[in-house]
Formats: C-alpha cells, structure tokens, sequence
C-alpha cells in the first residue's frame, strides 16, 4: 500500500505572530516554524498503517526551500521518502489540492491523508478540494472510538480500519462519532484525537538525511499557482477591555440584563 | 546562530524540547520536592536516542559532533532543574572511558543498556579526603588471582545511590597520576553500600557516598590498562567542562527569561516593572552575559570539533559560563523579589544550584590554575 501524506511548514503556534503596520502581510522574519501539528497526526496514522499492511509513506510539503525541514521530519518519524514543491509563493488551498491532485497522478497512491487543516491558516479546504478534483471518496476529521486514552492508543494501532478495499472512518461530527467505509483510493483529513504523534529519535534524524527528497516545481507539474482567494488584510483580535467589580450578585445580574443584554 | 549547527541539530534540538516539554517540565516540581525522578525517564530518554549522543552505533548510540551534546545539555536545561540534568545525564562522565578504553566484552555488557536507559551509570572519583587531587586518591584495588580487592570510599557521587554500573578510580600502584586505574564495578558486588547526601540544591538527582569493604572485582573490569587510569578521566574533563558550560548558560538564560516575563507583569507604584531603568540595565546586564558565554561557547565547541583540545580556554570557558549563572540567578532572584524567595519560582531553585557548577567538574580555583599552565607564558 502506498500513502502520501502532507507537511505544512507553518509558524510555530507557541509565538505570537506579528502583522505588518499595514495590515498587508503576517512578519515572518525571525519567527520560528514548525510542521502543522495535524499533519503529524496523518504522518503518524500513515506509519501505523503501513506497519500494519505493509507499503510505502511518501511525504510531501509545498514552500520555500526550508519547507525541506517539516519533509525531513516526516522522515525522520518514519516516513520513506520526500517530495518537495519549491515555491516562495503562497498558496491558497485549491492550489495546494491542484498540487496535491498532479503528485498523485503520478505517485498513485492508495491513500492521501492530510491535516484537516493548517495551523496558520485554518483553512480547512485542501483534502476536500483535493477529492473533489480526483473524484475521490472523503473521509474528513478522522478520529477514533475510544479516543486517545485507550488500549488501542497505547498499542499505537491505527485508528482507519482497512478491510477489502474500504478504508473505514470514525468521524468526529456534531453529536458524537460517526462510521463511514470508504471505497479506496480515498482521501483522509485527521482530526486531532486520531493517534498521538510518535517523538522522532536522533538516530532517525540521522537517517532521515540519507532518504530520498525530490524536488519539483509547479510549472513541470503543469500546475498555475495564481491564487484564487486573496488575502485582503491582516489585523489583530481587538484587545480585551478592563474588566469590571461589582458590588452584589444584584447588580452583577441587572448589568447583565440590562446593560450586556446576555441575559432575559 | 553558530553555522556548526545544521538542520540536524535544529531537529534534534525540536526533539529534545519536545521531550523535555512533555516527560520533564511538567513533572520537575513534584520530582524536586520526592528528590527523585522515575526511573523510567532513563528509559524514555533512552527510546529517542537521548542517551547515545556521540557514542558508536556498534553500542546503541548515534555518532555525533560536540554541538549535539550542546544542544542536549541546554535543552534539557530548559525544565530548570539541575537534578533532572545531573542524573538523567550521568553516564555522559561513566561510561567515556569504557567506550575509549574498555575491552570489547565490557563495552557490549554496559554500554547498550546505559544507551537505552535500563541501566544507570555513575563516576565515582571524588573521595572524602580530596576531590579535586585525584593524583592523591587513597581507594586501594590489590590484586588478588583474577580479582582485584577494592577498599575505601567515595563521595559527592551522581546518580550514587542507584546506579547500577560505577566507573571508579582506584589506586592500584604507586603513588601519585602513575597508580590509578579504573575499574568498573557491579552494585551488586559484595562489601558494597552507599548511603545518600542532602544537598543545597540539585534535590531531584541522588549523590551518596559509597563504601568499598574487600569489594572483589573481577581483573577483566579493569577499565584501559592497568594504572594508566588517570588518562581515562582526563578523556572526560573537555567534554564534561564544556557540557557544564552549557548547562550554565541554559540556565541562565531560564532564569533571564523568567525575569522578564515577570518584570513585564509585576506592577509596582502603578507601573511595570519592566518600565524602571534599574529593573531593565540589570537585564540588559544579564542578557550581555548570556550572549559572551553563548558566544565562548559555541567558538571553543567548535575547536574541540575540529579536533583541538584548547585547554586553557575550555578551563576560562566553564569558569565565565557559571560566573554569568551566579550573576544571572542572583539578579533574577532579585528582580522577581519576594517570589524568587519562594519555591516555586526556577530561579529560586537554580540560585541553589550555581555553585554547584562552579564546584564540580573542576573548581573554579584548578581551572585557574591549570589555564595558567596552557596560556604559553
């Protein structure tokens, strides 16, 4: 079985991130960036899948040339090879999907399993797109019964089931859990309480620099990177106000009544 | 950033702080104040390669430069807890020597099982009567048949109370550097008892004093040949002086870090503190400190790298290293007042633990000393 996973390069989600005094671009100079915590979860599920079914993990990212790194990560954790899209542009998700759709014309996959979505962006769309271009099935927000705290976490068995040539998705939606069965190929977004993401080690990290990393670019793919969506503008959440103190549980509920309206 | 450190070391680095982030920090708390931490964390420490760090990969461990030690040093660092980095690192002056000097068969029966974490090991050098005299080291080793009987003790030593392996020195002829050998020795071994040291500061590691009582080892844990052991240890002090270095530059900037973070948060008088010109200078102090030791550091690294031994400016490099912790500790804990009194705050605890570095791995005064003897006057 072959699976191709991605791997964002996004900011680290434990800085702030700074906005240009315009508003036109996110300051990316100096930030620290790591790989997009969902797209570990995909990297993770495939390992465990291919432990399981025997295969292939190929792992593939889109950016600047340092994008390597997050590539090499997925290597490190496991992963068997690379390909790396060299782009200074930024992509929206339907680029990314077009991307995605071409590598897998190529690479011909059983599976593609991406992050549900990115860190930086939240976007959401890449896997759905990225199926609606193959005419895939898709099995988005994956997730698993018992969750994170049982037997079968710690067993690090996967959470997609894969029997007869259907890939079987426990699905986070409103309410609880659904059960799709998936006919294969098929595309796959995770959800965050699917698998815990394996440490890499540093004999794998060492590794990882040996492993096969290929470089393509947009235009021998055939693929126009214009976006579609455009980023009007950039601004910080407003900031928090001072609070205030109130005398009596009285006054606290007449406020809320009468003042914030939060309350009939 | 040091251009010896490559996209390896970053991801490395990512590891280790993520590890430290997840088994360590949440726990060092608790573990400073039970003055111990689980076992296990050797083990796990041990599944992502944390242990192997520059040892061959016939023995479980993954070759690497200087720069990776740096970065694990200063990583694990980061939980604030010297104990935590003492004893979880111990092995880094055990097993050195066994892995430079020892015969095949001692090498594949400790080395492997250090590097995965299910064993401990620990150097015991330092005795009751002198540390930083190891020429004058009393423990007697005499042969006897295929064993050699080991009497005396030692003291103030690392992971002392559980480890399982120790690299000890030991007089087996002479007076003097020419009759110390080392040999390695079982917990197991009959006539030995340890008993633990309370400390100032590094709670969460264990230190003891060991007893040797007509300990019988066998000839073939000789470690190297026979009373050339003083050149065994000496194979450690570089590495171990720049790993001290590390560490005292890791803490420092922990301790710097949390400054701040409460300088900007701690209002007095209706104002931060960050906004008081005394309050930002001691700082501005701090953070020049950080970077001369960084900077020292990462240049002396990258000597040893290419296979230099500069002596004397290792020696000046630990002593500027863990002068810059005593100011760094000592301004944080001022800065963050009564807080940094309480424990709690990390730079109360790592103010208990500058000394500490400025004692073990070679006193500030022999560094001196031994720096005099290689600055070519």
């Amino acid at each position: 079985m072959k699976i191709l996973v991605t791997m964002k390069r996004v900011t680290d989600y434990e800085r702030k991130v700074k906005i240009a005094p315009d508003g036109s671009h996110l300051i990316t100079e100096g930030m620290n960036f790591v790989a997009n915590p969902f797209d570990e979860i995909a990297v993770e599920e495939a390992l465990r899948l291919t432990k399981a079914h025997g295969g292939e993990v190929v792992v593939f990212s889109a950016g600047p040339k340092d994008a390597a790194q997050q590539i090499r990560q997925g290597l490190a954790m496991g992963a068997d090879r690379g390909i790396h899209l060299l782009t200074d542009k930024e992509l929206d998700s339907d680029a990314v999907a077009r991307l995605l759709a071409k590598v897998v014309d190529q690479e011909k996959p059983d599976l593609v399993i991406l992050g549900k979505q990115a860190t930086d962006d939240d976007a959401n769309q890449a896997g759905q797109l990225l199926a609606g271009y193959l005419g895939w099935a898709q099995g988005t927000f994956a997730s698993k019964h018992e969750g994170l705290e049982g037997p079968e976490e710690k067993a690090q068995k996967p959470g997609l089931a894969i029997e007869g040539g259907k890939v079987h998705v426990v699905r986070e939606v409103d309410g609880g859990l659904e059960t799709i069965a998936l006919d294969m190929p098929a595309v796959v977004t995770t959800d965050l309480r699917l698998n815990h993401p394996r440490f890499t080690t540093l004999p794998n990290i060492m590794k990882a620099k040996k492993k096969k990393l290929d470089e393509v670019t947009a235009e021998s793919l055939g693929v126009d990177l214009s976006p579609k969506v455009k980023m009007l503008r950039f601004s910080e959440p407003p900031a928090r106000t001072a609070g205030q103190i109130v005398d009596s549980v009285d006054t606290l509920i007449h406020k809320l009544k009468n003042e914030r309206k939060v309350i009939a | 950033m040091h251009p010896a450190y490559t996209e390896e070391h970053q991801a490395f680095r990512a590891l280790v702080r993520r590890f430290v982030e997840t088994e360590v920090t949440p726990h060092v708390e608790a573990w400073e104040e039970a003055k111990s931490f689980p076992r296990a964390l050797y083990r796990k420490a041990g599944e992502v390669g944390l242990l192997g760090v520059g040892y061959p990969e016939a023995y479980g461990g993954t070759p690497a430069d200087i720069f990776y030690s740096i970065v694990l040093c200063e990583e694990v660092a980061k939980a604030g807890s010297g104990g935590v980095s003492a004893g979880l690192l111990s092995h880094g002056i055990a097993i050195p020597p066994i892995v430079a000097l020892g015969s095949a068969a001692l090498k594949a029966k400790v080395v492997p099982t250090v590097i995965r974490g299910e064993k401990i090991a620990a150097l015991a050098v330092t005795e009751p009567s002198g540390g930083s005299d190891v020429a004058n080291l009393q423990t007697t080793a005499r042969r006897e048949g295929e064993h050699f009987v080991v009497s005396g003790s030692k003291t103030f030593i690392t992971s002392g109370m559980r480890a399982d392996f120790y690299t000890v020195a030991v007089r087996t002829g002479g007076e003097g550097m020419g009759g110390i050998s080392l040999l390695l020795i079982d917990r197991d071994t009959p006539g030995f008892t340890a008993t633990p040291l309370e400390k100032m500061g590094w709670w969460a590691s264990d230190t003891a004093t060991l007893y040797f009582d007509e300990c019988r080892v066998p000839v073939s844990n000789l470690i190297g040949e026979e009373n050339q052991g003083f050149f065994g240890l000496m194979l450690n002090f570089n590495h171990e002086r720049i790993a001290i270095a590390a560490n005292a530059y890791a803490f420092s900037a922990v301790c710097y870090e949390e400054a701040v973070a409460w300088a900007r948060e701690r209002v007095t008088f209706g104002r931060p503190l960050l906004s008081r010109q005394v309050i930002r200078h001691k700082l501005v102090d701090m953070a020049m400190h950080i970077h001369s030791t960084r900077c020292f550091l990462e240049a002396t690294a990258y000597r040893v790298m290419q296979g230099e031994s500069p002596i004397a400016e290792i020696c000046m490099l630990k002593n500027h290293a863990t002068q810059c912790l005593e100011h760094c500790a000592k301004e944080a804990v001022q800065i963050l007042g009564g807080a940094g009194y309480i424990r709690g705050a990390k730079s109360e605890r790592i103010y208990r633990e500058t000394k500490v570095l400025a004692i073990g791995g070679g006193a500030e005064e022999i560094m001196k000393e031994l720096a005099s003897k290689h600055l070519g006057w």
